[in-house]
């Protein structure tokens, strides 16, 4: 069985025909080329493939194409494109808040995700919202960091990296 | 890995979805949320002929007052179940499990039906339907019939839904005046599946605790009532003698399984830490 959707993706309409198996990750990937989502584990444990959906962070992994017929995704593409999250790329780089890089996408799309609903957390609170994203090299503490430091920007405290 | 091939169908009703099922002669998996079906697809743990998406049935969801009973669509997604004001207030002990379920994006998708449904032995709702005696609504081709929560949870991911029906909704009843609650649970990790959690319910009232309703997670097959530790507490001040007792009980209402992680003795240790920790942090609901 084959299935046409369309989605809009990074604000263009999108039109394909997967299969019901093809997960939203395979068809952003594969087919869309959009490789800045990392796939890991491919079992909702990693948050290396968080996409923006209706403007919620999701795991790509877990959510079928066919059940993405309709909706707005947004991925780390298009949120590098709006420059919405330039000041949180950039304070990740000062940090050196990634070294592979594999969970970045995942990192960015909580972060966000955080600071839109709570723009002031505590140290505690960004921990808490990181609990779905794995890091195997930097330690998370950089990351951590990274995200006060640009919370403290958005409310105007301290300097921004430029 | 990748799941293997499925066909599948968006269903516009419950009817819908049941007749869909019907015809694929029971091979067929309705999904909500898909955070567990999806998963189990990919590590290949099942392979049905088809899948049968509820999520664009409107009856599921909404969530609503009606009779001293507050009517929670099954297709609530764990996000609404921490920050929907209704559920708060009459519902309180989903409020309070919520936020340790899973992650931030999985809450996002997860619903509180498909969680019930599923019936994981260490996830929260469960527990806390329990807790708070919830009836289960439940379609079948013949008609609606409602289940205690007692009666609902029947073992490892089994429950009392037959195939090919559908959990529609989740009764509460309606937290009363000097209602207080408190759900905690001990895992390794933020969001990881508890090694043991709790959740707990009980009236304050002149002549000591009243309506005690103790669950207990991850220690067995499915979601426990500790009936021993309820009675325990029952018309006694919430002091400390009070909570020692509740916590002895506790090795007549759990019966947990060696587990390769640990020994059931530390289980049985850990339970009763945590309803020590819970009792001591009752507090009225909002």
């Amino acid at each position: 069985m084959n299935i046409e959707i369309a989605l809009t993706v990074n604000g263009e309409t999108v039109r394909e025909t997967v299969e019901p198996r093809t997960s939203l990750a395979d068809l952003l990937r594969d087919r869309l080329r959009l490789t800045g989502t990392h796939l890991g584990c491919e079992m909702g444990s990693c948050g290396a493939c968080l996409v923006m959906l209706d403007g919620a962070p999701v795991h790509a992994c877990l959510v079928l194409a066919v059940q993405a017929d309709g909706q707005k995704v947004e991925t780390i593409e298009g949120l590098n494109e709006s420059g919405h999250v330039s000041d949180l790329q950039a304070q990740f780089h000062d940090r050196n808040a990634l070294q592979c890089g594999f969970c970045t996408n995942g990192m960015v799309m909580s972060a966000q995700a955080l600071l839109s609903d709570n723009p002031r957390p505590s140290r505690a609170e960004i921990r808490d919202a990181l609990s779905g994203n794995y890091c195997r090299c930097t330690g998370y503490e950089a990351i951590v960091d990274a995200i006060a430091a640009t919370a403290d920007r958005r409310a105007g405290i301290g300097e921004t990296v430029e | 890995m990748k799941s293997p091939k499925f066909d599948y169908v968006r269903a516009g009703s419950v009817a819908d979805a049941m007749t869909a099922y019907a015809e694929a002669d029971g091979d067929a998996v309705f999904v909500s949320g898909g955070h567990s079906v999806v998963p189990s697809l990919a590590l290949r743990l099942q392979a049905p002929a088809l899948m049968i998406d509820l999520s664009a049935i409107e009856a599921l969801s909404g969530i609503d007052l009606r009779d001293g009973w507050l009517r929670i669509g099954a297709m609530t997604r764990h996000a609404q179940a921490m920050t929907d004001p209704l559920i708060a207030t009459h519902a309180p002990l989903f409020a309070a499990a919520a936020p340790f379920v899973a992650h931030p994006a999985i809450r996002n998708r997860g619903t509180l039906g498909g969680s019930l449904a599923h019936a994981d032995p260490a996830s929260e709702f469960p527990a806390a339907a329990l807790a708070m005696r919830a009836e289960l609504e439940i379609a079948s081709a013949q008609g609606i019939r409602r289940v205690p929560a007692d009666d609902f949870f029947v073992d490892i991911y089994e429950t009392a839904i037959e195939p090919g029906e559908v959990l529609q909704a989740i009764h509460v009843p309606c937290a009363v005046a000097g209602q207080m609650v408190a759900f905690d649970e001990i895992a390794r990790r933020r969001g990881d599946y508890a090694m043991v959690g709790a959740a707990v319910q009980a009236v304050s009232a002149g002549e000591g605790l009243q309506d005690v309703s103790i669950a207990m997670f991850s220690v067995g097959n499915r979601p426990v009532r500790a009936a021993s530790a309820q009675v325990a507490l029952t018309g006694r001040a919430l002091d400390a003698p009070a909570i020692a007792a509740a916590q002895a009980a506790l090795a007549d209402d759990l019966d947990p399984p060696d587990d390769p992680q640990f020994p059931a003795s530390m289980r049985l240790h850990l339970a009763r830490v945590l309803l020590g920790r819970v009792l001591a942090k009752l507090e009225t609901a909002a």
